[in-house]
This record gives C-alpha cells, structure tokens and sequence, in this order.
C-alpha cells in the first residue's frame, strides 16, 4: 500500500508540489502526467523516499522497490548482465536472462560495458534491470525516453507482460504510454 | 593486423636510424650499434651476475611499488571519507611529487642501506602517483548510485564491490599503469646512486666507470623489457580482479 497524504515540497521560494494526497492501491497501476516542470519526478523521489517533504507523509510499509530514475544510474564500468545480476537477491544464470535480454533487444551487448552502449540501451538495461528485481511497488519515470517507435513498442508490450498485477506508478509526458497500460491516471499541474 | 604493421614499421625505423647514428660516429665508445647491443646481451645472459642482478632489482622496486600502492589507496580512502585526511596529506603528497628522486636518494643514502634504497625511491614514487587516481576516483564518485543501491537494497558486499569498486577500479588501473614503469625509471636511478651489490643500477654505473657503452644499452634494453613485463602483469591481474568483482 502506498499512500501520499498533503505532500508539499518546496525548493527554494519555488513551491513543486502543493498539498499532493493519493492512494496507490495494491497492483493498481497509475500514470502521473503533467508539464515538464510540474514535479513529477519530484512527486517519484518523495513516494520512494529519496526526498523529505516539506509537510505531509508517505506510508508505504516495508514494501521492496524497484525503480527506473530519470538518469538511468547505471554503473557504467559493469557489463549490462552483470547490472541486472547486482539488484537481484537470487543470482540467476545466464541461461535465465538470456530470454529477458533477447525480448528487449539487449542480447547481443549482455556481456558489453555499459559505457559502451547508446542512450537507447542504456535505458533499456535500467529498465530491464528495475523489472528483473524483486518489487513490490515499481516506479517508472519516463522509461521508454530515448526509445525510437519500433524498439518503443516492443518494450511497453514487455514491459506490461511483466508489470501485470504489480504496483506501478509510470511518470510520463505521453498520453499513448498512459493509454496503453491503462489504468488510473493522475495529472499534476504546476503549483 | 595493419596497426602491428605500422608500430612494426615505426620500431625498425627508429632502429635504423639508431645504426646509421652510430655507423655515422663510428665509435662504440660513444654510440653502440643495435647489433653491438645485441650481441652484448647475449653474451650478459649466460653470465652468473645477469638473472640474480635481475632478481635483485625486480624483487626491491616491486616491493616498493606494492608497500606504495597499499599506502597510496589506504590515503585515498582516507582522504576520500574525511576532509580532515585530505588536508593533512595534502602538503605531504606535493612535497614527495616535487622533490627529486636524486635528493630522496642522497638523504635516504644517511638512513638506510644502500640494498634498501630502490624500495623506498620506488614507494615514494608509488604513493602519490596512485594516491591522486584513487583519490580522483573516488572524488567523482556518482552518489546518486548510492541512492538506487538504497532503492533496490543491494547488500553491503555487492555495494562495496559491484558499486564503488567498480567506479574507481579504471582510477587505480590507470595509476599502476603509470607507477610502474616510474619505478623502473627511478628505482634503477636510486641504484646508480647507491650502488648496491649485485643490482642492475650497480651494472650500469660499472658500464659507465669501464666506459663499457654496449653494457649501457643492453642494460637498459634489459630494463625496458622488464618494465613492460611487470606492467603487463600486474595490469594482467587487475582485469583478472575487476573480472571476479564483477561476477560477485
């Protein structure tokens, strides 16, 4: 369960969030949109609580989380399988990621660098690193950026395959994204 | 395969031009040939003193280097955590970088043996060298990768070596680079000061006394091949290190 009650957050003189209140219910799955500037990925940071509010609290219990950040924070030095592998409890084989790597277009670059890789595989590694750890909440913030229409596709298809009856709050600019996961969408506007 | 080619090329140019160098002086004396070389360490190899001079030197100078590269990181750490560390060796790590090997040698000439000195030229050569790297590694550190191991609950072992070491590893990798073939350099340098029994800095400061220039180059030609060695492998065994720190 997780639960935002009058969140206000403030930076500087400049008020982002103002009296925010929602409920996130259990496997639901929400889309928060807005303008750029709006504090949706501010609204991210204090739900998973990477920011203290100003006022207001978050409940949240002691679920696990699971996370795609707006930077793809990745360790750059590490190879792609050895990113997915470093958040999960159970260390799984190759021969078990190898499908996970294959349906988001990664298999080819599993054992490569990180840096080594474009903008586009690098926010498919975070993404596919956020839905192969154990969650109980998952938060997305503009996961599919940088994703060219094709690849786009097929990683929102993988990706509701692997979200289904999961709690998932999806930060994004697009509509469409929202559309096709349905669910509840949120709409922050500038405070 | 065209790259080999090309640094294959630039080696016998630069060969070349050694031997007309030397054809053009016409004096061993001044200017031995590559051949003369050549045929001057072939004729050192089988002798008794050439594999324990080698032995000696290399067994010192790495010794310094590693006593340098554990103080060098144990520094950086500390450093890293507090400001207060960084401070207190700040002045201390300009200093070891500014002074000269030659004025580190001749003062340690009064408190050690001259058997020891290569290792202590060599650590001092070591800690600052890696100190900087690490430290820099360190320094540039993304914390916002603190952040996601927070969110993801990564377990402190997988942290420490999955996350920070990671990151700074290409710092250290790139400091030991550096280090070693600095050590050669100066630890062979403290040697011809010092002259200890039996080490090859002795061998080259006999070359110069007996004006012995073939022994000269084929030393040093020995020195080179040794420093590319021990670069190698110790480089060899980082990768191998990074590697098994990335399958933890």
């Amino acid at each position: 369960m997780l639960k935002a009650e009058n969140i206000t957050k403030k930076f500087g003189s400049l008020t982002v969030l103002d009296g925010f209140s929602h409920e996130f219910a259990e496997g639901s799955f929400t889309a928060v949109m807005g303008s750029s500037g709006c504090g949706k990925s501010t609204l991210l940071s204090v739900l998973m609580g990477l920011l203290a509010p100003d006022s207001g609290t978050v409940t949240r219990g002691s679920d696990r989380l699971s996370a795609v950040f707006q930077e793809d924070r990745l360790c750059e030095n590490l190879s792609v399988l050895s990113n997915l592998r470093l958040v999960q409890s159970r260390k799984k084989e190759r021969s078990g990621l190898i499908p996970e790597l294959e349906a988001v277009g990664l298999y080819d670059c599993a054992d490569k660098p990180v840096r080594e890789l474009s903008g586009g595989m690098k926010r498919r590694t975070a993404l596919l690193r956020a839905l192969l750890a154990d969650y109980d909440i998952l938060f997305l913030d503009e996961p599919f950026k940088g994703l060219d229409a094709q690849t786009k596709n097929t990683v929102m298809s993988y990706t509701r395959g692997k979200t289904a009856g999961k709690t998932v709050i999806l930060v994004t600019h697009d509509p469409e994204e929202a559309d096709f996961f349905g669910g509840e969408t949120v709409m922050l506007s500038r405070a | 395969m065209k790259k080999k080619l090309i640094t294959a090329g630039a080696v016998v140019f630069w060969l070349a031009v050694w031997q007309i160098a030397a054809m053009a002086v016409g004096k061993s004396l001044l200017l031995g040939s590559p051949v003369e070389v050549v045929q001057r360490l072939v004729r050192l190899i089988p002798e008794k003193t050439f594999l324990p001079s080698i032995l000696f030197s290399l067994g010192r100078i790495m010794l310094g280097f590693a006593r340098g590269t554990l103080t060098g990181v144990l520094f950086a750490v500390l450093a890293g955590k507090l400001v207060f560390f960084e401070k207190l060796f700040a002045p201390l790590i300009s200093a070891v970088k500014a002074v000269p090997v030659a004025s580190f040698t001749i003062l340690a000439l009064i408190w050690i043996s001259s058997s020891e000195l290569s290792v202590l030229i060599t650590f001092l050569i070591t800690v600052p060298v890696v100190y900087s790297n690490v430290f820099e590694g360190i320094r540039s550190f993304d914390r916002r990768l603190t952040e996601m191991a927070d969110i993801f609950r990564v377990p402190p072992m997988k942290r420490f070596f999955g996350i920070y070491l990671s990151q700074i590893m290409p710092y250290f990798r790139s400091a030991v680079k550096l280090s070693v073939g600095l050590c050669w350099k100066s630890g062979v340098a403290a040697e011809v000061i010092g002259t200890p029994r039996g080490s090859i800095g002795q061998m080259l400061y006999n070359s110069k006394v007996y004006l012995e220039t073939a022994d000269l180059f084929a030393w040093t030609l020995v020195i080179i091949v040794l420093s590319i060695i021990t670069e190698k492998l110790v480089l060899l065994l980082i990768d191998i290190t990074a590697k098994r720190i990335e399958k933890l």
